[in-house]
């Protein structure tokens, strides 16, 4: 890496946060990403928002929501993108590394364990019955999530967020029309509200 | 060197060319990594395909580890692990690259603005996928009883929601699903 980035000092110059208690090292941020990544079944993204937000205050739940928006709609798998990212804003590109390495290095020994373990038990019928009943646990999971990313915009009653939310909600999930379309129609316009509302209020 | 002839080209390949399309996280891609497994390379049948999902749902980590066991079940420790890199690294890359031009033009207004407008799509996103999931998990009235029983609890509470995970097991496991 050039010596042009000092990675340490990338997130201080935003000097109305001066509450930033501590900057996790790479070890912790190894450790941070394995510990939520082995929780995470059925999603790490439950298990992100509670360390990152909840047990290590390293992010605001705002900075977490934008944060996390941002991962979501770059391609490729969102958690991984996130680990990347937040390991990258504490200490560079090791960090980032350091992140990554947690996040997908132990559940993938394991994923392999249990394939090769498949492979030589092919019948999974107990396994599958488990695995409905933990799949309908984490849905649940996931909308407590959902609920508690709401949380920042109904503190501030944002109306226009809230309803533009509900109608992606709408479109993908009741009426299943394709995502790509649907995010080609939203992203801009959920721009021009943003840039229109925040022009009225602070002139 | 063709493609088909040696695998691990072939994940790595097909796998990092799907990262970069695969907007909305790695359960949306779900669909195309069939078509490629199944359909297109035959690298999997139908119903390994659909037991391969199973494992990676039941394993923790992150969703995408579904490709770890595609790769896996082609060219073994090696393919799972070329598989795993190319459907990561290239889009974590751009991710990196994103967010620190992000920053470094904190000044200017419209990056903020960006990531302002695009929480609400996102979290609207979730929701709705957080409904499919739920029209196939939850099948009978119990299933849903847990559903909203563990939202509820993971909400409300600070348990540890491995609880909820282990709980919903057992009653799987029980038939009571």
């Amino acid at each position: 890496m050039p010596p042009e980035s000092p990675p340490v000092a990338a997130p201080a110059p935003d000097a109305s946060d001066p509450s930033q208690p501590h900057q996790p090292g790479l070890f912790e941020l190894f450790l941070a990403f394995a510990k939520m990544s082995l929780a995470g079944f059925g999603g790490v993204l439950v298990w992100a928002r509670r360390s990152i937000v909840e047990q290590h205050r390293w992010m605001t739940a705002e900075e977490f929501n934008e944060t996390f928006a941002l991962c979501h709609f770059l391609p490729g798998p969102n958690i991984v993108n996130l680990s990347v990212v937040f390991g990258a804003r504490f200490r560079g590109i090791a960090g980032g590394l350091a992140a990554f390495a947690g996040l997908v290095g132990p559940p993938m020994v394991i994923a392999t364990a249990l394939a090769a373990l498949y492979a030589r038990y092919g019948d999974v019928d107990v396994l599958r019955r488990t695995l409905a009943g933990v799949a309908c646990a984490a849905v649940g999971l996931l909308f407590a999530v959902v609920f508690k990313m709401m949380m920042p915009l109904l503190k501030r009653r944002d109306v226009t967020g809230l309803v533009i939310l509900a109608a992606v909600f709408v479109a993908i999930g009741l009426i299943r029309w394709p995502l790509q379309i649907v995010l080609l129609v939203a992203i801009p316009l959920s721009l021009a509200i943003t840039i229109l509302t925040r022009r009225m209020v602070k002139p | 060197m063709s493609s088909e002839s040696n695998p691990i080209a072939a994940l790595l390949w097909t796998f990092g060319l799907m990262s970069l399309f695969a907007v909305g996280g790695a359960n949306s891609a779900i669909p195309e990594m069939h078509r490629a497994a199944v359909d297109v390379h035959h690298w999997l049948t139908d119903k390994q395909f659909a037991d391969v999902f199973a494992i990676s749902q039941l394993s923790p980590g992150p969703n995408v580890l579904i490709v770890t066991l595609i790769g896996y079940s082609v060219a073994g420790v090696a393919g799972a692990l070329a598989a795993t890199i190319a459907m990561c690294g290239p889009t974590a890359l751009l991710a990196y690259y994103v967010s620190r031009f992000l920053d470094r033009s904190r000044d200017a207004r419209w990056p903020a603005l960006i990531q302002a407008a695009l929480v609400p799509l996102s979290i609207g996103l979730m929701a709705a996928s957080g409904l499919i999931v739920a029209q196939t998990s939850d099948q009978s009235w119990i299933a849903v009883l847990i559903t909203i029983g563990a939202a509820a609890l993971a909400f409300a509470t600070r348990i540890n929601p491995l609880w909820m995970l282990l709980a919903g097991g057992l009653l799987g496991f029980a038939g009571v699903v």
